[in-house]
């Protein structure tokens, strides 16, 4: 006989068997792929290790990646609790950039602390207001999340980089346009010299546990999963829909400005164009991959920051271009994606082995009475 | 002067509206078709990176740009497909695995694309319409490209398919109404992976057209999010295939406002003007949608109105 715990345990994994599944099915594709065009598959894998997890500088530069990626999937999951689909973090990251790399030039002289703060609610208000704008528009006016806020997005791209080459450029940047400098002292370092990762990974932590917490325990992330189960029943019970789903707009939009000003005064130093690097994108494959629970972000924004930090060592040790982490996040959002289809699968296995494996037919007979049923 | 001035101007936009306008074309009618179908597929953005790089590729290695379009078709036909059976499975989110399709779609092309940036490819003919014309700007002007008259033809001939023929009524009836086409023995994953397949097609034609004639070259920064702006110049059009012609052409003069602008002189701006169609594309999307209705001749398995 079977011991129920054993049951337990298998109830718990399965829901992660789909994910599972896909990485399998990533990893088999990707080196299938790789043999194809010849090159060195077999190296590749192990490589992808080594340059993600392989040495305390591979971490480094892992978490490194993974902090802004925590914050621009938040901008993803959290409209999604209410049914939406964001994927206008990109253009929130930079306002939000441009917003915090600006504030020191506006505002008179400040204590580190207070400036800091005050940069950060600048980031935080312009990501907010540019997704939150989305939001708005979707419940007012009809006009579909997804493409309104990439639109946004582009809009947002355009804005940037005609306020940075224009107006708000530092005359002394010359090969590369960017906004005057941050002072020194306003520049976030990192966390310990033996752990050379920023703070921003802190603050990447802490916005996802928060966000959990919201979403989990209180009232109002109770409404959000009535919210977006189905559209009539919140009317019915008299939730301020529109005002929900606006929340998680800003929250999330407010999370990838974070993400500008981190990566703004953190790693640039200012506001210029390496800014604009994908963070926005990927960060909607780690909601995915995460399905929306916040601490699983923070796993996911952990792998994919590794595979996008082990891209430099492929292309220097197999000479691989920069576009193969690329093809490997997309061939596994594909695959996290079709593998979505078994899940309906797994929570009638979760179902039949509740009531086989665990409640043991003498002493649960009507349990197991009503799971047959 | 300044008359000469905005009669360049003039000349450039209409130009442009027809150069810019034609990659629009062919991608819009492939989501038009794809809509038809209930399907949304935002992935053509990825297939038309995938198909400007086959395209180019294709007619840098044969020789014949023609034999590169055509690629550039089955390339994007291939991953229209994988988009079609994927979506057909259960509980799959179309718009999510669109995303996931640009990830895959731009990544393959550069990665594949790597070695055929440096070469330069035989680019595609252009009929030289302002032949009877001295000035050599109305001439360039003039010149339209053979691509732009098959994608004006196919707009007619498709608005005439959905209407006329069997295939067209089956592929409306699987998108307006499942239900009823299951009950007259039609399966609809069936049709919309064809209609899925078919629109991909049309978008790496569209594809090729970028890279084989306008701008004319093979690099990562080709495309501007014309596969994105597609679903909405679609819903714009409201899915009536010669409505399609008519919003190409005016997306392609508001992203020929940049350039024509520098034409005479007026640098300043670049970036805000060649974000013109996205605000365009906006503000028609604001107009036009309601929160409370779904659009006229909005496909009714449409996930856009759900």
């Amino acid at each position: 006989m079977l011991k129920p715990w054993l049951g337990r345990a298998a109830v718990l994994a399965l829901p992660a068997l789909p994910t599972l599944l896909a990485m399998l099915t990533t990893a088999v594709l990707f080196i299938l792929f790789l043999l194809i065009q010849e090159q060195p598959a077999w190296q590749a894998g192990p490589l992808v290790f080594e340059g993600a997890f392989g040495s305390m500088f591979a971490w480094e530069n892992t978490l490194m990646r993974a902090a802004p990626l925590m914050l621009t999937a938040l901008c993803v999951a959290l409209p999604a609790r209410a049914g939406l689909i964001i994927i206008g973090g990109e253009g929130a990251l930079v306002l939000g950039g441009l917003a915090a790399a600006v504030t020191p030039l506006w505002l008179p002289a400040l204590p580190a602390w207070p400036m800091l703060i005050a940069m950060g609610v600048a980031a935080m208000l312009a990501g907010g207001l540019w997704i939150g704008l989305s939001g708005w528009l979707r419940q007012k006016r009809g006009v579909n999340e997804t493409i309104g806020s990439l639109l946004l997005s582009y809009i947002a791209l355009a804005i940037f980089r005609h306020l940075v080459e224009g107006p708000l450029r530092d005359p002394n940047s010359l090969n590369k346009p960017s906004t005057p400098p941050l002072d020194s002292g306003y520049q976030i370092g990192v966390i310990s010299d033996s752990f050379y990762v920023h703070w921003g990974l802190v603050a990447g932590v802490v916005a996802c546990v928060l966000a959990w917490v919201f979403v989990r325990y209180s009232v109002v992330g109770f409404s959000l999963r009535i919210v977006g189960g189905n559209p009539r029943t919140p009317r019915m019970l008299g939730l301020p829909v529109d005002r929900l789903v606006l929340l998680t707009c800003v929250l999330g939009g407010a999370a990838a400005g974070l993400a500008g000003m981190y990566e703004v005064s953190a790693v640039q130093g200012s506001a210029n164009t390496a800014l604009i690097s994908g963070y926005g994108t990927a960060g909607i494959l780690v909601a995915f991959a995460a399905r929306h629970h916040p601490l699983g972000i923070i796993v996911c924004a952990i792998l994919l920051g590794g595979l996008e930090a082990s891209g430099g060592l492929l292309q220097r040790r197999l000479g691989l271009p920069d576009a193969t982490t690329l093809i490997l996040q997309g061939i596994l959002f594909i695959n996290l994606l079709a593998w979505e289809a078994l899940s309906r699968r797994t929570l009638d296995w979760r179902l039949w082995l509740r009531g086989h494996w665990i409640a043991a037919p003498s002493s649960r007979a009507g349990t197991t009475e009503v799971s047959h049923g | 002067m300044a008359e000469t001035d905005l009669s360049i101007f003039l000349l450039a936009l209409l130009a442009g509206a027809i150069r810019v306008g034609t990659p629009f074309l062919f991608v819009s009618l492939g989501e038009c078709l794809t809509e038809k179908g209930g399907r949304i597929n935002l992935g053509l953005e990825g297939i038309l990176v995938t198909g400007a790089m086959t395209g180019y590729a294709v007619s840098y290695l044969s020789g014949s740009p023609w034999l590169g379009v055509f690629a550039a078709g089955l390339s994007g036909l291939a991953l229209g497909l994988v988009h079609g059976v994927i979506c057909s499975l259960p509980r799959v989110n179309d718009i999510a695995f669109g995303i996931a399709l640009i990830l895959f779609g731009t990544g393959l092309a550069f990665f594949l694309g790597k070695d055929f940036i440096q070469p330069s490819a035989p680019m595609l003919p252009s009929i030289p319409l302002g032949f009877w014309s001295d000035d050599t700007r109305v001439r360039s002007a003039l010149n339209v490209n053979v691509l732009f008259f098959i994608g004006v033809a196919l707009a007619f001939v498709l608005h005439w398919g959905l209407r006329g023929t069997r295939w067209g009524l089956v592929l409306r009836l699987v998108g307006d109404h499942e239900d009823s086409a299951q009950a007259l023995g039609y399966r609809a994953a069936g049709v919309r992976i064809l209609a899925t397949g078919v629109g991909g097609f049309l978008a790496g034609v569209g594809g090729a057209y970028l890279s084989l004639y306008y701008p004319g070259s093979w690099n990562e920064g080709l495309s501007s999010g014309q596969g994105l702006m597609a679903v909405a110049l679609v819903i714009f059009a409201r899915w009536q295939p010669i409505n399609c012609l008519w919003a190409a052409l005016l997306f392609g003069a508001a992203g020929a406002v940049g350039p024509a602008l520098q034409a005479i002189g007026i640098g300043w701006g670049y970036y805000l003007f060649n974000a013109i169609p996205y605000v365009l594309t906006l503000a028609v999307m604001v107009i036009t949608c309601r929160p409370d209705r779904t659009l006229s001749g909005a496909p009714g398995e449409l996930s856009l109105n759900r």
